[in-house]
């Protein structure tokens, strides 16, 4: 039984073969609105989520399958105290396939102690989100038409943010691939990261404090946002907040070829004014979302068109 | 310093100099009612300086944790005064129960029946980590 709870979970071949389902799937979407039928997808969120829950919901009844589930803990029986593996041990008998979000860190680990379903991370905490890799990387292979050889910026709050840390990982394992790490020094990206995906498998990066100074090298920029919570003081995020914003005035120094990324919900990291660029591709990223999520339904249930 | 010799009991030699309130912590040590001794930065000709923790009492020894906190520590067994085993150690894969996470924002902060378990995710740099939330174990 296939689960996905890590992107790394994932190999190369198979990551590419999720692209090109999710591919075909883009090409020709009336091939496949029937072959998950009878199928249930459940999708239990013991916390809040727009983008991803409506994503997998809308990947499954695209597919002529059906949905169940719950939107928030207090609306299931965690709210009277039961277990992960109790919860996930009832609906493994009501659904063919589980995509579970959860506040704790390795709750879907514990969910696949009990269940006899396949169970897709769909976020734990600020651990994995493999999905908004898969996401990533399909946008990535259809706006730039590869995945190797790309100089990736990833901007922001590195240290807490998980997108950036499991994108890194995930495009670690490409040819030709170099990062540039932009963020306050406050929030830079922990050194276990670094060191794991880039420095052990000899990748060139450089770290800059300063957007401006490296937007014109960049293939793609990755955002992601600078939250106040995360700083020791007021004084030391009002300086730092506006060099994170990408603003009009920041594209004019960037290459045509640049594709801005965000794996949303943008707050004011990125300029409204910036979002009619033809380089701005974080609303056709959330596009993609349902694509790769659709192929990744259809290879956890054995489905083959 | 005189420490009597065990009758019955362990010695755990060539612990690394300072490991060894670790490995009293964590093998439970405290607990007993035995006589323990912990002799601390004793000379050693191979390792400069060492620790040494003998025990006088026919106990059970998880020899998983021994192998967590210095893979190159030695354990001879002695019986009637005599040593009549040296036990190899080795760096165990996985260790339960012994060590607790403390990421609160771990499955096992809120779910007080689940085990905690540690994998060894990199034997160079011989680091465990929590299998639910991937925190890195420190000694």
């Amino acid at each position: 039984m296939k689960n996905l709870i890590n992107i790394l979970d994932l190999s190369v071949e198979e990551i590419n073969q999720l692209i090109k389902v999710a591919d075909d799937i883009i090409a020709n979407p009336a091939k496949y609105n029937d072959v998950c039928r009878n199928k249930i997808l459940a999708t239990l969120f013991f916390e809040p989520s727009t983008r991803t829950r409506l994503s997998f919901e809308s990947a499954m009844l695209s597919l002529g399958g059906q949905v169940l589930g719950f939107s928030e803990a207090s609306s299931s029986s965690a709210a009277k105290g039961e277990s992960v593996a109790d919860t996930i041990a009832v609906v493994s008998t009501y659904a063919d396939i589980i995509a579970m979000r959860h506040p704790k860190e390795g709750a879907p680990h514990v969910a696949l102690t009990r269940s006899t379903v396949p169970i897709i991370n769909a976020g734990d905490g600020g651990h994995f989100h493999p999905t908004q890799t898969l996401t990533d990387l399909l946008t990535i292979s259809h706006e730039k038409g590869r995945l190797g050889n790309l100089k990736i910026g990833v901007c922001g709050d590195l240290k807490f943010g998980r997108t950036v840390h499991s994108l890194i990982a995930a495009m670690s394992r490409y040819p030709g691939v170099e990062f540039v790490l932009i963020s306050p020094v406050e929030l830079k990206l922990p050194s276990f990261v670094k060191q794991d995906y880039i420095k052990d498998k000899g990748i060139p990066y450089t770290q800059s404090t300063s957007l401006d100074d490296v937007i014109g090298d960049l293939d793609i920029l990755y955002m992601t946002r600078v939250q106040r919570e995360r700083f020791f003081n007021e004084e030391d995020y009002l300086r730092l907040k506006d060099s994170y914003i990408l603003t009009e005035e920041k594209m004019k120094k960037a290459s045509d070829e640049l594709i801005v990324m965000h794996p949303l919900p943008r707050v004011n990291e990125i300029s409204t004014a910036v979002d009619s660029d033809p380089r701005a591709c974080y609303f056709r990223q959330a596009r993609y979302g349902k694509f790769i999520r659709m192929a990744l339904i259809m290879d956890m249930l054995g489905v083959n068109v | 310093m005189n420490i009597d010799s065990i009758n019955t009991g362990f010695v755990i030699d060539h612990i690394g100099a300072g490991k060894a309130m670790a490995l009293y912590k964590l093998l439970g040590l405290d607990r007993l009612e035995c006589p323990v001794a912990m002799i601390m930065n004793a000379t050693s000709k191979r390792m400069g300086k060492k620790d040494i923790i003998k025990i006088d009492g026919d106990i059970d020894i998880d020899m998983d944790v021994i192998g967590y906190v210095d893979p190159n520590a030695t354990v001879n067994v002695i019986r009637e005064g005599k040593l009549v085993e040296k036990r190899d150690i080795t760096e165990p894969d996985e260790l339960k129960n012994v060590l607790f996470c403390k990421n609160p924002r771990c499955i096992t902060s809120t779910e007080q029946e689940l085990p905690h378990i540690f994998r060894l995710t990199d034997r160079k740099r011989r680091i465990y980590r929590c299998i639910y939330c991937d925190t890195k174990a420190n000694n």
